[in-house]
Parts: structure tokens; sequence; C-alpha cells
């Protein structure tokens, strides 16, 4: 089954054409990898996709629905959640915290209730850090749950942010270069991170990496872009093995 | 572990109440004692004024991340609406308590509507637009106000911006709003005991509110607004509904204040700029996002000046100093380390003890 539909996506700014005829089909479970050369417009796909950026032209279809043109809390509630490449947590927030914002459309009370502390915002809080603490658990964060965000070692702010992004119960998770700044271990435990998010949680992923060997790793199917526009389609190894992308991107 | 947590808060939450019901009771105590002067006597009321006033400031500053340079302009607009109605029902019999509550409550609905209306535009955008349009918002308040006559008999209210004469009233009726000559002759509700119990409950919704569903949003929006955006949170929402409560607590000190005197104009002193600046400098000075420090320095920062009446020509340059050094204590990075080191090892002496 199909879950992310694109077709003929397109985004000019000013006189460059940023994507151009953008096609992508995802089947839902798949670990899908997007490459491409710095400028390629890989991040400017996941804004299109994620409604910071509205498309000129094209159709992007989540599940059969389309999501064209919707705001970002809109495109999120229909089940669109990300990364960033330059990691923007809640600094001056706590761990926990940080994925309890994530939780913030799941699990509701009103201000009224909040303020007054009625029964409601105790029950609610409470599964809210039961849910918040499962996540981090399978991030191996659960030991600095009150730690600011900002205080945390590089690598472990980059799996808040997808612990961050996997609370808002997404279908589809986008992660923008998760294993930039990692050393080679801290990939490797990335890698079975991403894998172990997919099977547990019923996701399918989307993600840009430069890493060779995560992509090659764990990725099953690759898009590489060059230019904005699409240079290759398909599974990893024959992507990988395509002249053309060795050329532009991987080197000869 | 987190349960730890939640206790923490709740344990600093229950320190701030507690500093401040304790310094309500020594003063109490002194007042009964005769030991306070009829100076300091006259604070009192200002005192929780002012400290509400940084509480509510500390909420868009602080908590939001916003820039408001108008909340003496809240203040302002509480005052004026809250007063007005205590005059219409001053004739009446109504109850003074029943009376006092609903003009605090009409003077935090009103400036809670002058907050939204502002908001509604200026916090869509991004920067430093909302402290240009919060600035220009209290002084055109405080300009509409001064130019605004308002007057009540049999037919009616009767409004006017031009002058006493052109409001038409009949013989028997009275002139409420006098333009620059403000209002004259509003009840004097306001006590300290009164408002103490608001600057509890300012502190109640603030503290309450920032230690929630809502406070976390509002925090995340300051934090990382693209972020926020990207896992659901609805920012316009949650800037505007921190704005409005702000205005709404600003619109209450307002009623404090207006009821405190006899006599209630818009000045540049107790509505202007000045006023919206030193709020500012009572919640950059107490800690930015800390509500405490707010109450705290709010209340030191008004003291000061009359404390030090008697040094006259000395007056503002130790107040200047105080300044300085409240500054360097709150924001200077070796204090912090000092800070944290002193409290680690008082902390370490305090278990030790435990263990003996």
């Amino acid at each position: 089954m199909t879950l992310l539909e694109v077709k003929n996506l397109s985004i000019s700014f000013g006189g460059l054409r940023a994507v151009d005829d953008f096609n992508i089909s995802i089947k839902q479970g798949c670990l899908y990898g997007l490459i491409g050369p710095n400028g390629a417009g890989k991040t400017t796909v996941f804004n299109l996709l994620t409604g910071v950026y509205k498309p000129n032209e094209g159709i992007i279809t989540l599940g059969g629905k389309n999501i064209t043109g919707k705001k970002t809390i809109e495109i999120n509630q229909e089940g669109i959640a990300r990364t960033f490449q330059n990691i923007r947590l809640f600094k001056e927030l706590s761990v926990i915290d940080n994925v309890k914002a994530g939780l913030h459309n799941h699990l509701k009370y009103s201000t009224v209730e909040g303020i007054l502390r009625l029964p409601r915002f105790h029950k609610i809080e409470k599964e809210m850090t039961e849910q918040a603490m499962e996540l981090l658990k399978v991030f191996d964060l659960d030991g600095e749950a009150d730690t600011l965000a900002a205080n945390l070692p590089y690598g472990k702010q980059r799996k808040l942010e997808i612990a961050r992004a996997l609370a808002t119960k997404p279908k589809l998770l986008l992660l923008d270069e998760p294993a930039a700044g990692m050393n080679p271990n801290e990939t490797l435990e990335l890698m079975d991170t991403i894998r172990f998010v997919r099977d547990n949680f019923d996701m399918t992923i989307l993600l840009i990496e430069h890493d060779m060997k995560l992509v090659s790793g764990i990725c099953e199917e690759l898009t590489v872009l060059n230019f904005g526009r699409v240079l290759c389609q398909g599974k990893t190894a024959d992507v990988l093995n395509n002249p053309e992308v060795i050329k532009a991107y991987l080197g000869e | 572990m987190k349960k730890l947590l939640i206790n923490k808060t709740l344990k600093q939450n229950l320190i701030t109440y507690g500093i401040v019901i304790v310094a309500y009771l020594v003063i109490q105590i002194m007042v009964s004692l005769g030991l306070v002067s009829s100076l300091l006597k006259g604070l009192l009321v200002p005192l929780c004024v002012y400290a509400i006033l940084a509480v509510s400031l500390n909420l868009v500053v602080g908590i939001l991340g916003e820039l408001s340079l108008g909340h003496a302009g809240f203040m302002c607009v509480g005052a004026f609406a809250s007063a007005f109605f205590s005059m219409c029902m001053k004739s009446t019999n109504m109850p003074s308590a029943l009376r006092f509550l609903i003009a605090i409550l009409i003077g935090a609905a009103s400036a809670a509507i002058c907050g939204i209306l502002i908001g509604i535009p200026v916090l869509r955008l991004k920067g430093d637009y909302l402290a240009i349009v919060t600035l220009a918002f209290g002084e055109i308040i405080k300009n509409i106000v001064n130019s605004l006559y308002i007057g009540l008999d049999e037919a009616g209210f009767h409004f006017s911006m031009e002058s006493t004469m052109d409001l038409n009233l009949s013989e028997t009726g009275t002139v409420i709003i006098k333009g620059a000559q403000g209002i004259t002759g509003t009840p004097n509700d306001s006590t300290f005991t009164v408002g103490v119990i608001l600057l509890l409950l300012t502190l109640v919704i603030v503290l309450n509110l920032i230690h929630s569903r809502d406070g976390r949003a509002i925090m995340s929006i300051r934090d990382n607004t693209i972020a926020a955006e990207s896992i659901g949170i609805h920012v316009t929402k949650y800037k505007l509904m921190a704005f409005t409560i702000s205005a709404a607590l600003a619109g209450v000190a307002g009623v404090l204040y207006a009821h405190n005197l006899s006599s209630l104009t818009a000045t540049q002193k107790n509505f202007g700029y000045n006023q919206s600046i030193m709020i500012l400098v009572f919640v950059v000075l107490g800690g930015i996002g800390n509500i405490r420090g707010s109450v705290i320095s709010a209340v030191i920062l008004t003291l000061l000046p009359e404390l030090l009446r008697g040094l006259n020509d000395y007056r503002m340059l130790i107040y200047a100093v105080v300044l300085i050094v409240m500054m360097l204590f709150n924001w200077a990075p070796k204090c912090i380390e000092w800070r944290a080191k002193l409290l680690y090892k008082f902390k370490n002496k305090k278990t030790a003890k435990e263990a003996e």
C-alpha cells in the first residue's frame, strides 16, 4: 500500500527552480532514503512535504488524502512529523517536557483544568508522563528525563528530536540528516534505533542522509536528487550502482 | 523520577506562595505593633500593584519570549474601566465587597479585550513589532483617557471628547470622567489584604499555567517557533492566550491601583512609557522567566526610593547602584556560578547534618 504519493512537485524561489517535477511514491513501512549533493533541494522537499513552503505545482497525497498546500500544523495532524537538519529542540525545557510537548494534540485538558489543577489535569499529566517515559526509554534517554534539552550531548539531542517527532504519533517520519555530526559508533547505534522505530512503531520513514554507510545499511529504496531534479530512483543497490549517480554524487 | 520533578515544581511554587504569605503576616504584625511609618503604610498597596504587574509582564517577556512595552496601558484600561464602574455603582446600595469584586472582573475583562484586539494582528508578526505596537498603545490609551468626558444623568450616559460642557447633562447629572482631571471620588476599596490575595491569585494562575500543557506549548513557541509548529502546536493561539492573560492581570493591577486613590488621573508618571519601562526593569532584574524573582525585585525596587528619601541627594545614586548590583547578581556568569556553588555547599551541609 502506498502511504505517500508525490506528483510533479515544483517550487521556484525567484528565478531558481529549487525543486523541479519531483515524484516519489513510498510504500507503507518502507525505509526510504533521499540523497544528493549539497544544494540539490533535499531539505526543500521536506519543507514542501511539511507545509513550510507551498508548492507552485504538484500534488502531495498521504494515505490517499490530498494534503497539498495545508499548513504545517494541519499536516502534522494528518500524520507527518519531522526532525531538522540543524537541531531545533525546546532548549529551555526539560527532556521529558520536549516529548510531552509532542503529545500536545493527543492528550488534552483545557486551560481552566490546568490552572485550577482539576482531577483531569492530574490524570492526563500522569498519562503524558508515562507515554513520554516509554518513548524516552526507546532512545535510552529515560535517565536524563529531567535534564534541560540544551545540556544534552549532541548525539542525544538528535535522538530526542526523533522522540519528540514520534510523540505526535505520525504515519510518516521525516528525518533530516539524523546522523550528521555523529561518530561511527553513534551512527551504528542510530541505525539500530531507526530500524527499531520502523518495526515497533509501524512507521514509514523518509530520511535525508550523506552518510553512505547508513544509507546503504538501512534504506530499502532511494531517490537521488541533483539540481532539484530526480536523477535516479529505485532499490538501494541498483541506485548506488547507477553510473549517473556515481558521477554526480558518489564520485568515481 | 518524574514524580520527583512534579514535587520539585510544586515545592518551588509553594516556596513562592510562602514568601508572600510570610511577608504579609510580618507586615501585618508590624502594623499592629505600630512599627510601620505612615509613608510605608501608603506603599503597601502599590507594592502589590507592582508585584502583580511584574508577574504578568514576566508571562509575556519570560515565558512567551515577546517584548511588551505597553503594560502600563493595560493597567490604565483596567484602572479607568473599573473606577468608572465603581463610580456608577457608588450611589446604589450595592455592598462594597461585591462592587469591588465586579470592578476587578470588569478591569480584567476590559484589559483582556484590549490585549486580544492588539494581539490578533500583531502576534502574527515576528520580531519587535509587538514592542512597537504596545508602546504606541500605552501612549494612545493615556491620551484617549485624558480627553474623555463621560457624564451620567437620568437620560443615561453622555460621551464627549471635547469638554464637560459638550456633555449636555441635565442639572441633576454628574460628570464621572473629567478629561485630564480623571475620576475623582473613587471608593477606596483596595486594602493591603485584598492586594496580597490578588497577588497570590496572580501567582497561582501564572505558575499553574506555566506548569501545564498550555505552558509547555507557550514555552516551546518561545524556544523554537518552527519546531513548535512542526509538532502541531497552534502558535498564534498560544501567543494570544499568554498575551491576553498577561493583559488581564495587568488590568487587575490597575483596578487595585485605581481603588487605592481618591482621584485617578492618567499622567506620564503613572500610566506612561516610564511606568512600562519600570515594570520591565522589575522583570529583567528579577530574572526573565523567574516569577518569584519578579515579585522580589518589584518589592525591593518600589520600596528602595522611598526608604532612601532621607538621603535626598544620594537617593537616585544608590538606586542606580542597586540596579547594577541586582543585574550582576542575576545575570553575570561568574555570579551564577558562585550562587550554584553556594547552594551546593548549603545542600551538602544539610544532607551531612541529616546523616548525623
